[in-house]
């Protein structure tokens, strides 16, 4: 597994152990009503555990199994890496920033840290789409 | 394929058509009046899609193709990993039965089923996530 697929899916395991805490905390306080302000991290959940989690590992692990270009390409077998890492980048400050703006009851950062995640799916596309081919060409 | 993936991903399948049968009936509600336990459903129909499908079956998956720990134990604690299962499928259960009737009428017992809830599906997620942790390297 290279370097960028352990990160991803590294953080993506992060996103989804803050995010079920975030849930189990929602959740305690529907059976028991303790604490009203967990509901503001309803939006911090939510882009945790659809971005952070189930679309960064998707990503992390395509990075990791399609096709290369071991023949085109040996130096650069993945080929555009750099908007790989750039999606990386963008993903998770979207999700923190979606999540804390969200906490805080700011809408304008909320609307930017969802901005930076579909930014971050962009150039990952931008990165796979050369990818999405047969293994071995004729 | 390891015996527990496919309980897994047989569970997975399973609660995607619960979930999708669930959202027909709330789908429903624009027609008819639906009853109001029926009406609190919508997080349960979310969590059966999200969390006991697709988050399911891809918590099946890694634990099947994951880069192997070692030749000895190749997936790491079974045993564990058997617990992730029974408190995920448990857990989301009873958060299905507890959530909507806590709704309805909050009697004790629906309170604390949810709580125990919470608790177990929090607890499966953690597990999963110490037990795959090792698994992220190079080979
Ligand atoms: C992959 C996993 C998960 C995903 C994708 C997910 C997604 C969501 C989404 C989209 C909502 C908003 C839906 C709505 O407002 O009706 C939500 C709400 C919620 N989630 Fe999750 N969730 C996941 C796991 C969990 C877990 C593990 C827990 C508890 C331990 C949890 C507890 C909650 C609670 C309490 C709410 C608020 C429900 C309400 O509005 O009353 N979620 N989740």
């Amino acid at each position: 597994m290279p370097p960028l697929s352990r990160y991803m899916i590294r953080m993506a395991l992060g996103h989804l152990a803050l995010g079920f805490l975030i849930g189990g905390l929602m959740l305690a306080h529907k059976a028991f009503p303790y604490a009203p302000w967990v509901m503001r991290l309803l939006p911090w959940h939510i882009h945790a555990l659809f971005i952070g989690w189930t679309v960064q590992l998707a990503f992390g692990v395509a990075y990791w199994i399609f096709p290369r270009f071991a023949l085109e390409r040996p130096g650069d077998p993945r080929g555009r890496a750099g908007w790989a890492w750039a999606s990386f980048g963008l993903l998770n400050a979207g999700v923190l920033s979606a999540g804390l703006a969200g906490a805080a009851g700011w809408g304008i950062g909320l609307a930017l840290g969802a901005g930076l995640e579909a930014l971050g799916v962009l150039a990952f596309a931008i990165h796979l789409w050369p990818r999405v081919r047969p293994a071995i060409l004729q | 394929m390891p015996r527990l993936t496919r309980w897994f991903l047989r569970a997975a399948l399973i609660h995607l058509i619960l979930a999708l049968l669930l959202g027909w009936l709330l789908g429903l509600g624009r027609i008819v009046e639906l009853p109001p336990v029926l009406a609190a459903a919508s997080p349960v129909y979310f969590h059966l899609f999200m969390l006991g499908g697709v988050a399911q079956f891809i918590i099946g998956v890694a634990w099947w193709m994951f880069p192997p720990l070692s030749k000895e134990r190749p997936r790491g604690n079974e045993t564990l990993a058997w617990a992730v299962f029974f408190l995920l499928n448990g857990g989301l259960i009873l958060r299905a039965i507890c959530e909507p009737w806590v709704a309805v009428d909050p009697q004790p017992i629906a309170r604390w089923g949810l709580l125990l809830s919470a608790l177990t599906l929090v607890a499966a997620g953690w597990i999963f996530v110490g037990l795959l942790w090792p698994r992220v390297k190079g080979r």
